[in-house]
């Protein structure tokens, strides 16, 4: 396995991580308070759906011609890469609200019990927030093995870490048969957009005609290039909102760590 | 709304998502990344740093906006 084969299984690992967590979360709340049978039907149903868009558009991506296919997917995993980090950095310095796996499954289950009693046999209600739930968490992982996966004509291998994220996170669920809360996801957001943007910098700029010094060996840069700035950027963000509302800025060394505890 | 407004309305929000303007600038980095290209110029370098530099003006739009929200 090649480095870039490696970074690209790992993007989509975590990747995946993220949105089955947030998933899981879906499912549990609807399951435990409804029909189990129905959400899981519903979450198959969704998954066969996902597993049917990669199947259509993978051959139909990767047939495009080497360069405007590293320049489309350079741009999009740059665009879509971004909104990522963008919302890690956002996060972690308090300007949005970092996702509280606990509260969506209060406010799921709450939502659950208010839609009424559950019908014997099959309950749409379980069925349809557990496909959507799915369904909605998958599209973004399933654009990232479409993309990722299309430019390394790599596209099983992407689906394959993706498909093992959903098992470890599954298992790992039904073990602890509650949500996954303590996962940091914030911090897992921050490493994707950092991958997805750096992969994005790097294609991107060879569909456009580029060329790396040392080839492939550049990304050995750019991956924690972008990281280190990136850290700094959310240090910078964190001093200038506390400046903003007249408290204290965190200590220098909590802010450094800050992205590698964020979410947790 | 008619349901193909509503598609390409859901595909913008998935791809580009709440800062239009860090999607147009990719797009422009990328096509001045391939007009420099055709020079003897080198054009790798200006994708990294057009990428920090959304980022930095992309975070600082944030900061912004809720400075004034108060």
């Amino acid at each position: 396995m090649s480095g870039a084969d490696l970074g690209l299984a790992l993007s989509v690992f975590f990747a995946c991580t993220v949105e089955a967590v947030e998933a899981l979360t879906i499912v549990l709340a609807v399951g435990s308070t409804r029909s189990w049978r129905s959400a899981i039907s519903g979450v198959g149903a969704a998954l066969l759906v996902l597993a049917a868009i990669v199947v259509a558009l993978g051959p139909a991506i990767t047939s495009l011609p080497i360069d405007l296919l590293r320049l489309l997917v350079g741009g999009l995993l740059l665009i879509f890469g971004l909104q990522w980090l963008r919302k890690a950095i956002l996060r972690s310095a308090g300007v949005k609200a970092k996702h509280d796996e606990l509260a969506s499954y209060q406010q799921e289950r709450d939502a659950a019990l208010a839609a009424g009693r559950a019908r014997p046999g099959f309950d749409g209600y379980s069925f349809s927030v557990a496909f959507k739930g799915v369904l909605l968490e998958g599209l973004e992982v399933a654009f990232i093995v479409l993309t990722f996966g299309a430019n390394q004509h790599r596209v099983p291998l992407a689906a394959a870490a993706a498909g093992l994220a959903v098992l470890v996170v599954v298992a790992a669920g039904f073990a602890a048969a509650a949500p996954l809360a303590r996962v940091p996801e914030n911090a897992l957001k921050f490493g994707v957009g950092v991958m997805l943007s750096s992969f994005g910098i790097f294609w991107g700029a060879e569909g456009a005609g580029a060329h790396w010094p040392g080839g492939d060996a550049a990304l050995l840069a750019i991956i924690p290039g972008l990281a280190l700035v990136s850290i700094a950027m959310s240090r910078a963000v964190r001093r200038a909102v506390a400046l903003a509302s007249d408290e204290p800025a965190p200590a220098s060394g909590e802010a450094a760590a800050e992205p590698a505890s964020a979410g947790v | 709304m008619s349901a193909a407004r509503r598609v390409a309305l859901g595909a913008w929000e998935f791809v580009v998502g709440d800062d239009w303007r860090a999607a147009i600038g990719v797009a422009v980095a990328l096509g001045l990344t391939a007009l420099v290209a055709t020079t003897d110029v080198a054009a790798w370098w200006i994708m990294p740093l057009a990428v920090l530099a959304i980022l930095a003006l992309s975070l600082r739009r944030a900061i912004r906006e809720v400075s004034r929200r108060g």
